[in-house]
């Protein structure tokens, strides 16, 4: 009997050695420089505006992966990254005022992103793809506190997802991989979040 | 004589036992008002999950919650080097209460002191009173003038109980024409104001019309100059706009059927 509770132990913390090798593997692959040699395709990030409360799309030119998750972690990164830029109209904790910092020496500010099939109601043709993003710890402790900075952070992301993968229909976050009540204090990340319906067309 | 006294002694055992008879009938009847009978019990009435209406003559009070976001250890914003977004939106609460209170109106707060308290506590201090408005004071030092935020629940109907988490989904139409009627006030009063919609909590579980009016400080623009959150001219507008609104939301109040 304690042999086998032994030898059960053992099963178990091996699988969970695996399991946590899979997850760490999965963030590597995830490109993080240009793939070379594969044409750019037209995105559209949706850029925050904490002075009028609004997001605007641009149309970017980029390399993209052919994984659909990988290509979600890329435009995240991509938006994401246009936060840090001094003349950012949505920019983090100093980012404005830190114009000696040159551009991407700042830690990660996404850990992951996951995408997981929605489960099909009785009937229904298709329920789309869950995205499940994982903020980095340091992303959110460097992001302004606020009803606004935080939504528009939200609503930036979902809009992104949604516009250039759009059967990516319901988007949930994370940070630091554990869920949390709030980004920064105020918008609520403990709920799922229908990308229809949250970012209405052209924008808020 | 022997049948005599047979015959005596059936009627004294008659007498007795009708007698004995009518008592526990009386003493049944009385128990029986005392506690019902076993069998099935009546449905005890169910516990109302919106606050009961009030007596037909009586004229309902108008009544407003003032949530002062924030409190304790849970400090919100940074404002600025010595001022936090808890401390801005207790002050600003209280004043308006002051403000609201001189206008006749009744004002219920979900804290008066710098005290920790849970989004749960302050949904239930504010639904077990039928608020007319609820008013949840945030602070940023992001974006210029003031934010109003309502839910981004779908509207439902009002129905006698509904979920805790989305509750504010039965009240978010009314919501919406609250948040119309501060925004209006604050144009009037020549402050930027801008409109949004956000899951936020309690906001979600409150059981009343309720708006976030979260209040950053003034950009630099055509019609505004740089003015920070501790200006006590542009805290003071904000208020006589915020207590212009709700007065005329008392009017309108009063008109619904």
């Amino acid at each position: 009997m304690l042999l086998a509770a032994v030898m059960m132990a053992a099963v178990l913390i091996r699988l969970r050695e695996r399991a946590a090798d899979r997850l760490h593997g999965a963030q590597d692959r995830a490109p993080i420089v240009e793939p070379a040699g594969v044409p750019a395709t037209p995105v559209a990030l949706l850029i925050p505006n904490d002075a009028d409360n609004s997001l605007a799309e641009s149309q970017r030119n980029m390399p993209l992966p052919q994984d659909e998750g990988a290509r979600a972690r890329v435009l995240l990164e991509s938006l994401l990254e246009t936060f840090h830029d001094p003349k950012s109209t949505h920019p983090l904790g100093g980012a404005a005022s830190s114009k000696s910092v040159p551009p991407k020496t700042h830690p990660p500010d996404l850990d992951a992103v996951f995408l997981i099939p929605v489960p099909q109601a009785a009937g229904q043709r298709s329920a789309g793809t869950m995205a499940v993003v994982n903020f980095s710890a340091a992303f959110a402790q460097s992001h302004p506190s606020g009803i606004e900075p935080e939504t528009l952070t939200l609503l930036a992301v979902i809009g992104t997802l949604h516009a250039n993968l759009p059967g990516i229909t319901q988007v949930r976050f994370l940070v630091d991989g554990r869920q949390q009540e709030t980004l920064a204090g105020h918008a609520d990340l403990t709920r799922t979040y229908l990308a229809a319906e949250t970012v209405p067309a052209g924008g808020q | 004589m022997r049948w005599i006294e047979s015959r005596w002694t059936w009627v004294a055992v008659r007498s007795f036992l009708n007698v004995a008879m009518l008592l526990l009938l009386l003493q049944g009847a009385g128990m029986a008002q005392q506690a019902p009978a076993p069998g099935p019990v009546p449905p005890a009435p169910p516990a109302p999950s919106v606050p009961s209406p009030v007596a037909p003559n009586v004229a309902p009070r108008f009544l407003v919650v003032l949530d002062a976001a924030h409190g304790g250890n849970d400090t919100g914003a940074r404002i600025s080097d010595h001022l936090l977004e808890k401390d801005i939106t207790l002050s600003l609460a209280m004043r308006l209460r002051s403000m609201l209170s001189a206008h006749g109106i009744g004002v219920i707060t979900t804290r008066d002191s710098d005290a920790d308290s849970s989004a749960t506590s302050r949904a239930e201090t504010a639904n077990h009173t039928p608020a007319a408005a609820c008013i949840l004071i945030h602070a940023t030092a992001t974006g210029s003038g003031v934010h109003l935020y309502t839910s981004s629940l779908a509207p439902t109907p009002v129905t006698r109980f509904l979920p805790w988490q989305t509750a504010q989904s039965a009240y978010v139409t009314q919501s919406l024409k609250l948040s119309s009627e501060i925004d209006s006030a604050l144009a009037h009063a020549e402050i930027p104001v801008s409109l949004g919609r956000t899951f936020l909590q309690p906001m979600d579980s409150l059981t009343c019309p309720a708006v976030a009016v979260e209040v950053a400080p003034l950009a630099a623009g055509a019609t505004t100059k740089a003015t920070p959150l501790t200006n006590t001219a542009y805290q003071r507008s904000i208020l006589d706009a915020l207590t212009a609104a709700i007065d005329e939301w008392r009017t309108d109040w009063r008109q619904q059927p």
